[in-house]
């Protein structure tokens, strides 16, 4: 081993320390921001020393440098461009990109091994398998992220998409890889029979997510953030690159905990999520209609003055909030009603909005200072004694049916907010939420509705408040 | 592409010690970071773009040049929008309280 290829090793060792720090810092709020610059600095180390010393890069540096320069362009514009509420959206694409290049890492090393000149024998095993294993994750990573990606932004149908036998056609596509997978593994290293074997992995992808409801995309996302680990550990595996080996090993270990973690905030398994189609919604077409003669609507200068002389408010946000960009305005009212010593707290349910902790980073964004903010159980004990429960686009969080037998969302954890003296509902239109089942709150007799897009509700609040 | 046993046997050593790593580290996280953390993680597995500068370097005949420059971008865009998203999510919560500097939209 020559001097060089130690340092090697030293520098990936600096880069696997600065990445365990990375997820280390970032679950602490004071420590979140220095890990991820921390990341971006190992991540920086590694990627000039590959450039800086590897045989062969003289030759073919354009390519690096094109890729990156194009890379980057694409990465920092749609990283700054995109609006907060579609953050979910755009982790789903960065994650499907790096599943894509761990499959096309995999493909490459695959035809320049079996494809050499003279090659016969059948190429090492454990080689064969990690390449495979990094084709088939990589794939399912890029084209399930993409589907996610198109659910969240609207382009294909967030409802859970299930067609007759379409269980038996992920079976049959599952069957066929692992037929595939070892024939190409011990018996012949077939270039096109390996191609075949990536082209019904890109099809998986789709198979696997497209049945999953909208509701549940961000666990898909995570879940398919943890693949993409594993798929990039594979390739370490692989090219020996024990940077590649390590980082891929750790996200795919703490994607699988995160995904879990926010499972059990549904209170429903991972199982549940990937094949149970949830809000497939057969009872919720009946519901609809029930339900909206019953609603009784609010005027926002009354629904202002409720609050303005109410000792507690709590604000319940849920998507249609981030949707609306209503977070501004939020704040504002929240600033004038603790102003009329009114008691303001902000309840967040672990799944309000598209993703864990979407509510936090909206209303960060809009100055509301985080002490103000609630977690479900450290908040859901005062409803009792609140006046006005404010619920701004949140729905299938505060459904009552879940504390119920035999509705979809049956023991999934909600706000109090039924306990609440009053509750105004500020809500889009009358349709059913994400998960489309109805919701009996909005029929409660202490339940007001004020319709409309989230922000000028919100506004006309405001102004209500002024005047009160 | 021929490995030691030894080898192989130091990447198992390291993919089961990592593994129970990246579980320790994360399994206590408040909710509100639970973004930002599944958006920083995403980012960390960008270090697939080195695989594809490797691909890159020994990169011969056009199939395996598209290849080489498909990787090296996608890997890009992964690490690169990954941190600088993160980093734009967790620029949000550094704000002191009461401190105003009006809405950006």
């Amino acid at each position: 081993m020559d001097t060089l290829q130690i340092l090697t090793y030293l520098v990936w060792l600096v880069a696997s320390v600065t990445f365990i720090l990375a997820l280390k810092f970032l679950a602490s709020p004071r420590t979140a921001r220095v890990g991820n610059q921390l990341g971006a600095a190992g991540m920086a180390l590694v990627v000039a020393w590959t450039f800086f010393t590897t045989d062969g890069m003289l030759a073919n540096w354009w390519i690096v440098v094109v890729g990156a320069l194009v890379g980057s362009v694409v990465g920092v514009l749609g990283a700054r461009r995109v609006p907060m509420t579609a953050m979910p959206q755009m982790v789903a694409i960065f994650n499907g990109a790096g599943g894509g290049a761990a499959a096309v890492v995999a493909v490459a090393e695959f035809l320049r091994d079996a494809g050499a000149e003279g090659h016969a024998d059948l190429l090492p095993l454990p080689f064969i398998i990690a390449t495979l294993l990094g084709a088939i994750i990589g794939s399912v990573s890029l084209t399930g992220s993409i589907v996610a990606f198109g659910k969240l932004q609207g382009f294909i149908a967030p409802r859970p998409v299930k067609y007759p036998g379409s269980q038996a056609v992920t079976a049959v596509l599952a069957l066929a890889l692992l037929a595939i997978g070892i024939y190409v593994a011990v018996v012949v290293n077939s270039i096109p029979l390996f191609l075949l074997f990536v082209i019904l992995s890109l099809a998986l992808g789709v198979q696997l997510v497209m049945p999953i409801g909208g509701a549940d995309m961000p666990v898909v996302i995570s879940l398919l953030n943890s693949y993409t680990g594993i798929a990039v550990a594979a390739t370490g595996f692989v090219l020996n690159n024990y940077a590649l080996l390590i980082a891929g090993t750790l996200v795919g270990a703490s994607g699988a905990i995160l995904t879990q973690l926010m499972c059990r905030a549904m209170n429903r398994s991972l199982f549940n999520v990937l094949f149970a189609g949830f809000g497939t919604g057969g009872d919720a077409v009946a519901a609809g209609a029930e339900g909206e003669e019953q609603l009784r609507e609010i005027n926002a200068d009354d629904a202002a003055v409720l609050m303005a002389y109410g000792k507690r408010v709590i604000i319940v946000p849920g998507y249609g909030m981030a949707v609306a960009q209503a977070q501004g305005p939020v704040r504002e009212l929240m600033d004038l009603l603790l102003a009329k010593g009114v008691d303001v707290q902000f309840a967040i349910h672990p799944v309000a909005g598209r993703m864990p902790g979407h509510m936090n980073v909206l209303l960060a964004e809009a100055n509301v200072p985080y002490d103000r903010l609630k977690e479900m159980d450290e908040i859901n004990d005062d409803f009792a004694d609140t006046d006005v429960a404010l619920v701004i686009g949140a729905n299938d969080v505060i459904n009552p049916l879940a504390r119920e037998e035999g509705s979809p969302i049956s023991g999934m954890p909600i706000l109090n907010v039924d306990q609440a003296q009053n509750v105004i509902v500020l809500k889009r239109g009358r349709g059913t939420g994400f998960a489309g089942i109805p919701n009996p709150l909005f029929s409660n007799e202490k339940t007001t509705m004020l319709f409309g897009d989230a922000k000028p509700s919100v506004e006309a609040l405001v102004s209500g408040v002024k005047q009160a | 592409m021929e490995l030691t046993a030894f080898e192989l046997l130091a990447a198992l050593f390291i993919l089961v010690l990592s593994a129970f790593v990246g579980y320790e580290v994360v399994s206590k996280v408040p909710t509100m970071l639970h973004t930002p953390l599944m958006s920083g993680a995403n980012a960390v597995h960008g270090v697939i773009v080195v695989g594809a500068m490797l691909v890159a370097a020994t990169a011969e005949g056009p199939l395996r040049i598209v290849l080489a420059l498909l990787g090296v971008i996608l890997g890009t865009i992964n690490v690169v929008g990954g941190f600088v998203v993160t980093d734009r999510m967790l620029e949000m919560f550094k704000k002191r309280p009461g401190e105003r500097t009006g809405d950006r939209r």
